[in-house]
């Protein structure tokens, strides 16, 4: 890669005070993300995928201690002014969440909510911001986007709010998307109009993406890179076609075969995960993963794997068994 | 086979410890404050000390001395004993009232939360029916209507607290009726007396409780002012209220007639406050985690 | 309205007949199940799929008499259950457990393990607390919870698929005949579901079980069903078996959902036709066919003419004027 990456995230570690004990919810991960690139964050509750689309974000809960770096578009998030982050956030970082409800402010309308925010990031008058409040409804797809302007979240279905919610993330051109969950609350014909209608915008404005979903069927066929997280870590990171042909990592292997196949024969028997995944206020000193690996070996259960690079730079993973590799490389 | 995956113990153990860890000194203080209060008041006749009532009119006003620990009042009568019957009046309509409330108000919320329909719009018309009356006009046209007693008083009180307990528990049950374990039950074959007693009750009995404490503290204010106005209590008996209307008289000469049973309320209102909230706050997240 | 064969010739254990269910809020009335036909064979899994909206859960708890319906019979092992009250409804119940989605829910949070698993058991009139204990104890080893470690504690010390492994136990403690399974695995993680799915097949097949499964996710329905129904805005668009469905479908809904699932396979390139638009309410569905606002080969026949359920290969039936084969 020659040119810097958009988005570097640098040994980023969250930890959450609890009652229970210190929550180590990001265990030190590194990511990067080149401009107008898709990287998909795989990953089952609790593995903090979250937690680091938070702190890139910045938008950690106040008990949380962040370390580590966040650069992106030459600048350390981390150490920026409250008030350059939020011109950054606005105008360059934008995120969609997974429930649009919530996101949504209920006692405003759409149109005050996209009219507002363009007239602050973009410096528009009321009637230029109105006129391009209509086109984004309209480029996401939302039928009378009149119309619209003048109805509530609550009027609106969960795919059409989640649209609403992509237009105002999309209003000031970002230049790296967070969709956080963005189909897990929407039924799954809508689910593929929602990504296709990300993946327009994106190719059409040349814009970083993270995917962050628990949903390796959403990550296949729309993503360039694919970093599976487990336990506050990633344990694998590869191109997207690398991970579900030649992954390496036990845990993407269990977690693919554990999908129920379209095209598998009714009553065939799942290849389940036993187990259940670990408590964060517990970590382990060997894999977290160890106690519910089909490989694991003694060295597993005593020290923690580190991510390291397999036949190709841009494949790493974390173990010390793993698969799918061939002689001559060690972990 | 299906896999068995249990770590509970570990769980368990760390949650008991968090949830004692929650109650702090300030907690126990007042819990302790109450404890003595109701101690006091429950023993107050095998305690040694002079009748109330017991009139020494060449001792009026007299300070603090080793004869009558708080001194006498404007009677000559003892402070301290009457700082301890009165307690007794005080802590008797305090508890009662609630009583009434919570068995009524809880009972109609819980039913008109799980029946819903007609029933429910009764109750509640019914509830904002009687919170329309002004509380201190109805409680004066009965008690001029049927006399000045302890009974009547609690009676007043207890019923203009029905509303409250019965939002309390119609607000706990609607939430709790919709949730998939009452329809389970319901799918079992349950009957609704079961539903109400096993799966609704245990869980609104909580917030209730809460209530319930916070309660005792409104109406010991409550009757005080009203004894303060002379409208609480009928003479000679005597509560903190009273107590503190009568102690007016001698702001001048002897403030601490006013002030005594005037702190005395303080700190027990405060008390029931502070663990009526904790209580509340301990009972919280639990159902949040639900 | 065609009533539909299931595959074995015996009495089907459930069948339900021209079902309707409506329920009204603020005034409106939201068409929930609009005739709903379909019958489950002994031993048999049918599976329920449609998205939200479309009426399944509703339909779930309809032939459980948790709603009542408006117009229609549910006939359990011959007795209509629409006309039965009181004790009899009671004893039927027994027979039909249901499986909730949110497992954590489900559950009493005031209440143990022990007597939430034991409620059954006591609502049908088994005295002998001694009995009752066994029975709790030996279901719960069925489902791969320790009784020892699990009987005494609340619901809020166990995770999603633990719960739910204690919600199945109640509902097979009393030995039932079919279950209902409302969505039991969405609410899980990934790697909890399957094995929560192994679990329904194995009780299933121990226990002699006849399964209605409910969800919205097609690959998880299409691994644990016999048949499947879809199910759009109230009305049945396609029966028929798995694997036929799913490789063959007949109605244009049906292929949709298909194209439309994310597959885990980077090679499969999403589906290029969208579907377009979105569901219409349930409170004003559109005339004639539900689907034909969505759908690519509606026409005026589709406007006026609701379709019925015809045969349109081996044991497969679709709802539409113009079927994809």
């Amino acid at each position: 890669m020659t040119a810097a990456p958009l988005l570097s995230v640098e040994d980023v570690a969250v930890d959450l005070p609890t009652p229970r004990g210190n929550l180590r919810a990001v265990d030190g991960v590194d990511l990067t993300l080149g401009a107008g690139r898709t990287l998909g964050i795989v990953g089952e509750s609790g593995c903090g995928k979250t937690m680091l689309s938070r702190a890139i974000l910045q938008l950690l809960p106040k008990k949380a201690k962040l370390s580590g770096r966040v650069r992106f578009d030459g600048q350390d998030l981390v150490r920026l002014a409250p008030e350059a982050l939020r011109k950054l956030r606005a105008r360059s970082l934008a995120v969609v969440f997974q429930d649009p409800m919530t996101s949504l402010n209920p006692v405003l309308t759409i149109g005050t909510q996209l009219i507002e925010t363009l007239q602050e990031h973009l410096d528009l008058d009321p009637a230029a911001a109105r006129k391009r409040s209509v086109e984004l409804l309209a480029a996401v797809g939302i039928p009378a986007p009149e119309a619209r302007l003048m109805q509530y979240p609550h009027q609106l279905s969960g795919g059409m709010r989640q649209r609403v919610a992509i237009a105002i993330a999309l209003s000031c051109e970002p230049k790296l998307l967070i969709a956080d969950e963005p189909t897990t609350a929407l039924d799954v014909t809508i689910q593929a109009q929602i990504l296709d209608l990300l993946a327009r915008e994106q190719r059409r404005r040349h814009m970083a993406m993270i995917i962050i979903t628990h949903d390796l069927g959403v990550v296949a066929g729309r993503t360039d890179e694919v970093a599976v997280m487990y336990a506050g870590r990633v344990v694998e990171r590869a191109p997207t076609p690398v991970l579900f042909k030649r992954m390496h990592m036990p845990y993407t292997e269990a977690l693919l075969a554990a999908i129920p196949k379209i095209d598998a024969a009714p009553h065939t028997r799942l290849p389940a995960i036993s187990g259940r995944p670990p408590d964060p206020t517990r970590p382990l000193h060997g894999c977290s993963f160890s106690p519910r690996c089909r490989y694991v070996a003694r060295r597993c259960h005593a020290e923690k794997p580190l991510l390291a690079k397999a036949e190709s730079s841009d494949h790493e993973f974390a173990c010390f068994n793993p698969i799918h590799i061939e002689a001559g490389v060690s972990a | 086979m299906a896999t068995l995956e249990l770590t509970v113990s570990e769980d368990v153990i760390a949650a008991t410890v968090q949830r004692t860890r929650r109650l702090g000194p300030l907690f126990w203080t007042a819990t302790g404050w109450m404890i003595f209060v109701f101690a006091v008041a429950i023993l107050a006749p095998v305690l040694p000390l002079p009748g109330p009532t017991d009139m020494d009119m060449l001792e009026r006003r007299a300070p603090i001395s080793a004869l009558h620990w708080l001194g006498t009042d404007g009677l000559g009568r003892d402070e301290l004993s009457r700082l301890v019957y009165g307690a007794r009046i005080s802590l008797t309509v305090g508890l009662f009232a609630p009583v009434i409330g919570i068995t009524i108000g809880g009972a109609l919320g819980l039913l008109a939360g799980y029946f819903r329909g007609r029933f429910e719009t009764l109750v509640v018309g019914s509830m904002d029916t009687l919170l329309a009356f002004p509380p201190l006009i109805l409680a004066l046209a009965v008690t001029a209507y049927l006399g000045q007693s302890i009974f009547n008083l609690t009676c007043i009180l207890g019923v203009l607290g029905i509303p409250a307990f019965m939002r309390v528990a119609r607000a706990s049950t609607l939430t709790l009726a919709r949730r998939e374990f009452v329809i389970a039950a319901q799918a079992l074959g349950a009957s609704h007396a079961r539903i109400l007693l096993r799966e609704l009750l245990p869980n609104v009995a909580l917030p209730l409780v809460a209530f319930f404490l916070l309660g005792v503290a409104v109406i010991i204010v409550v009757e005080g002012a009203l004894s303060f106005l002379g409208l609480g209590v009928p003479p000679p008996i005597s509560s903190w209220g009273s107590m503190i209307g009568e102690g007016r008289e001698s702001l001048e000469i002897a403030p601490r007639l006013a002030f005594i049973p005037a702190i005395a309320m303080f700190l027990t209102v405060l008390s029931f406050n502070l663990v009526g909230d904790t209580l509340r706050a301990l009972t919280d997240p639990r159902q949040g985690a639900l | 309205m065609t009533v539909v064969a299931s595959q074995s010739s015996r009495d089907p254990l459930l069948s339900v007949e021209n079902l309707v269910v409506e329920y009204s809020i603020g005034g409106r009335t939201i068409h929930a199940v609009s005739g709903v036909s379909l019958q489950i064979a002994r031993g048999e899994t049918l599976g329920l799929v449609g998205e939200s909206g479309c009426g399944k859960s509703t339909l779930g708890r309809a032939v459980l008499q948790l709603r009542r319906a408006v117009s229609g019979r549910v006939l359990f092992d011959g007795q209509d259950l629409t006309v039965m009250q009181g004790d009899a409804l009671r004893r039927m119940r027994q027979r039909v457990q249901l499986i909730f989605q949110d497992p954590i829910a489900s559950l009493n949070p005031r209440r143990r393990i022990g007597d939430i698993i034991a409620e059954p058991l006591v609502i049908s009139g088994i005295k002998d607390a001694g009995r009752r204990k066994q029975l709790v104890r030996d279901v719960l080893t069925a489902v791969g919870l320790d009784p020892d470690l699990v009987a005494g504690r609340l619901p809020h010390e166990f995770s999603g698929g633990q719960c739910q492994r204690i919600c199945i136990a109640r509902a097979l403690v009393l030995n039932p005949d079919f279950i209902i399974c409302d969505e039991p695995v969405s609410a899980l993680d990934v790697s909890i579901r399957a094995q929560i799915l192994n679990l329904l097949e194995e009780m299933k097949a121990r226990f002699g079980l006849t399964l209605l499964f409910i969800a919205h996710d097609l690959a998880i329905v299409k691994a644990v069903s016999d048949r499947v129904a879809v199910m759009y805005l109230g009305r049945l668009c396609e029966v028929g078996p798995s694997e036929q469905l799913f490789a063959r479908p007949a109605h244009p809904y049906t292929a949709l959902l298909i194209e439309a699932i994310p597959v885990p396979d980077p090679d499969v390139r999403p589906a290029e036709s969208v579907p377009v638009g979105e569901p219409p309410s349930p409170i004003a569905p559109p005339s004639g066919c539900r689907f034909r606002t969505r759908c690519p080969r509606a026409d005026q026949r589709c406007r006026s003419e609701v379709p019925e359920l015809r045969n349109v290969a081996p044991n497969q039936y679709a709802a539409c004027h113009h079927p994809l084969t």
